[in-house]
């Protein structure tokens, strides 16, 4: 008797294995997935465009021969103090209690030692990262942790976070596996318990009320410190205009690529948009408002390289900052843990459990053990090396269309490999003059 | 640091709010008069010296923001965020207050003589509050340390999701919010209630305050209690 033929099993595209583990995962624990980190399917992004580069109608400069500046001042609309960056990079609010000692240690060695600055994150300041930062932004958080008028004045800049791109309208989030006796005592809170904290600021709703709180801000610290105001990439062309009309000095947009310590998975990946989408809008507002050049836009979510640098700076963005990518630059997810990873039921690059507080690379952990891992001077040196390599390849892409600074990059440098990114970046598709839409 | 005077009278009719708020911010002491506030805002806000300063009239929001170790008595009404994320020292407001007074303090004692509106200790991380009326809704929501006593009666949802703050109320309470409920009062709890009143010159007897405080039901996440998140 003969086999009938069939087909061989198919698996559904809907119903992948992935989906599959996540239905049966929450069947058996009723509970949501949270995790760290930002989008991680794919979405439009940066590696959608490409420069044109020079050619007849513009001309070159030479590599290693005409120099190309990367400096940018941040924050002197109001600030007496604005921030005087040598690279456009900075580095994202992470804060003491996500991360260990040693990783924010490591990442004010890098970012200090290339002329940059770290922020804070939802904590608090601790002297350690004072220490260790050249430049320093503060964050005040819905939550408020650690939010003292001495660290505000021994900043050098506040940025009030009204979202971020991984949960634009939602609050933090640190299980109680990393709130230890230090990161309690620093948020007021009881050692070991779960801290989900607010998604709104307690004593501000709307853009009336932040132009307020902006004026409180400048009047406690002298109207000496720029004040950013950072917001999850949602409807970014209002929110900037409205960021602006507060009084910002300085808009944070954050794309959904952007990381976060801990969240739901559902909102990491359905709230925001592409960073991609963001950064045009931000951009718009800011030119119809008459103010560019006088409020620095700085885009974040999903930067890697010195091309996405780049392309950001393009469309319109003054700076980006980093967060994702300097942790894997001081040891995030590095193939060195595979084994410490398997026994986690996971892989190296795929780590996202970053709650759970058992990070074999030491650093998004409060374990003192594994925190020992990561060597804060030799972490802050892949730092550094890391941000020297996106420097480099900025101003590598600049002098080959034809810029003699990085700021200078603009739109009309880049074309479109897609349709989407040609009408989120608003630029032409590739080979075309169509932007969609116009 | 400027050194000013007993009873230095700043005007801000004549003045501007960061010449005012610059005079109070870098003196290393004295006494000060505000005249003419007008209901403006951000007014003696980050202080830092033990200096005491008296407004003579309404103000609007974050009067007093991040206060430590001075004394600010308000001869009038307070906008949002009075003694907002205060640290330490002394706020008092003579009238009423509106939302979020107190929000997120950390230390010190805020007086407010009259009513408080919605939000009164929102947040609250060890500041001290005192209501001679009554407050709003979602008072002392997410409120992690310190203590609220209130005269008066506590609008819906009060201590929604508290951590470990203290709460004591004399009259009504409409409604507790999620993990907040009532719990006994014994003699340190009476004890420190009449230390507050009495910080706060305010006039009542501890024996006819109720305490509220957490059940601590929230504290590690349990899908049992979705239904309060």
């Amino acid at each position: 008797m003969t086999e009938p033929v069939r087909t061989i099993p198919r698996h559904s595209a809907t119903f992948d294995e992935h989906t599959l583990s996540e239905i049966r995962r929450a069947a058996a624990t009723g509970v949501y997935d949270i995790r760290g980190g930002g989008a991680k399917r794919r979405v439009p992004c940066f590696d959608d465009l490409v420069f044109l580069g020079a050619s007849i109608s513009r001309y070159p400069l030479e590599g290693y021969r005409e120099a190309c500046g990367t400096d940018v001042v941040l924050g002197d609309r109001y600030a007496s103090k604005p921030l005087h960056l040598k690279i456009p990079i900075t580095v994202a609010g992470m804060s003491f209690g996500s991360l260990s000692a040693q990783a924010k240690e490591a990442l004010g060695r890098g970012a200090s030692a290339m002329g940059t600055s770290t922020t804070t994150g939802d904590g608090g300041m601790t002297d350690e990262e004072r220490r260790h930062s050249a430049t320093l932004v503060y964050q005040v958080l819905p939550s408020r942790y650690g939010l003292n008028p001495v660290d505000l004045r021994r900043a050098d800049a506040i940025e009030v976070v009204v979202g971020q791109g991984a949960k634009p309208g939602g609050g933090g989030m640190l299980m109680g596996q990393k709130i230890n006796a230090r990161v309690a005592a620093m948020r007021t809170l009881p050692e070991g318990i779960d801290q989900r904290s607010a998604c709104r600021h307690p004593d501000w709703t709307g853009p009336d009320d932040l132009e307020i709180k902006l004026q409180e801000l400048r009047e406690i610290t002298a109207w000496e410190k720029p004040i950013f105001v950072k917001v999850g990439a949602a409807r970014p062309y209002f929110d900037t205009a409205l960021a602006v009309k507060a009084g910002a000095d300085v808009v944070v947009v954050d794309g959904m690529q952007g990381g976060t310590a801990a969240t739901q998975h559902v909102f990491i990946e359905h709230v925001g948009i592409p960073t991609l989408a963001a950064v045009r809008e931000a951009a718009r507002a800011l030119e119809e408002l008459g103010m560019r050049g006088k409020v620095q836009l700085i885009v974040s979510g999903g930067i890697r390289s010195g091309a996405d640098v780049a392309k950001a700076l393009a469309l319109g963005a003054d700076a980006v900052s980093i967060g994702t990518a300097a942790l894997v630059a001081i040891g995030d997810n590095d193939p060195v843990w595979e084994a410490e990873y398997n026994a986690l039921g996971t892989t190296a690059g795929a780590y996202d459990d970053w709650h759970e507080g058992r990070d074999p690379a030491g650093i998004t952990t409060q374990d003192p053990v594994l925190a020992a891992r990561l060597d804060p001077v030799m972490a802050g040196r892949r730092l550094r090396n890391y941000l020297s390599v996106l420097t480099m390849e900025v101003q590598t892409l600049a002098r080959a269309n034809g810029k003699s600074h990085v700021r200078n990059l603009e739109p009309e440098d880049l074309a479109a490999l897609t349709v989407e990114a040609a009408a989120m970046a608003g630029v032409p598709l590739a080979g075309t003059s169509w932007v969609p839409g116009r | 640091m400027t050194v000013l005077l007993a009873n230095t009278v700043l005007d801000l009719g004549v003045l501007d709010r960061r010449a005012v708020n610059s005079a109070l911010q870098t003196a290393e002491q004295g006494s000060f008069r505000m005249l003419n506030p007008g209901g403006g805002h951000a007014l003696a806000c980050g202080l830092r010296t033990p200096v005491e300063v008296t407004i003579d009239g309404h103000v609007g929001y974050y009067c007093g923001g991040m206060n430590e170790h001075a004394t600010v008595t308000v001869q009038g009404t307070a906008g949002t965020g009075v003694a907002e994320n205060m640290m330490s020292g002394e706020v008092r407001v003579r009238g009423d207050a509106s939302q979020s007074a107190g929000a997120s303090g950390h230390g010190g004692l805020l007086v407010i003589e009259g009513d408080a509106a919605a939000r009164c200790g929102v947040s609250m991380k060890g500041i001290d509050i005192v209501v001679g009326g009554s407050v709003g809704h979602m008072s002392a929501f997410m409120a992690q340390a310190g203590r609220m006593v209130v005269l008066g009666d506590a609008g819906a949802d009060l201590g929604d999701s508290i951590y470990e703050a203290r709460l004591y109320i004399r009259g009504a309470v409409a409604s507790l919010g999620a993990d907040c409920v009532e719990k006994p009062v014994g003699d340190t709890h009476l004890a420190e209630l009449a230390d507050l009143l009495a910080r706060a010159g305010l006039h009542a007897d501890p024996a006819e305050f109720r305490r509220y405080g957490s059940a601590r039901q929230l504290y590690h996440f349990n899908v049992d209690n979705v239904g309060a998140y």
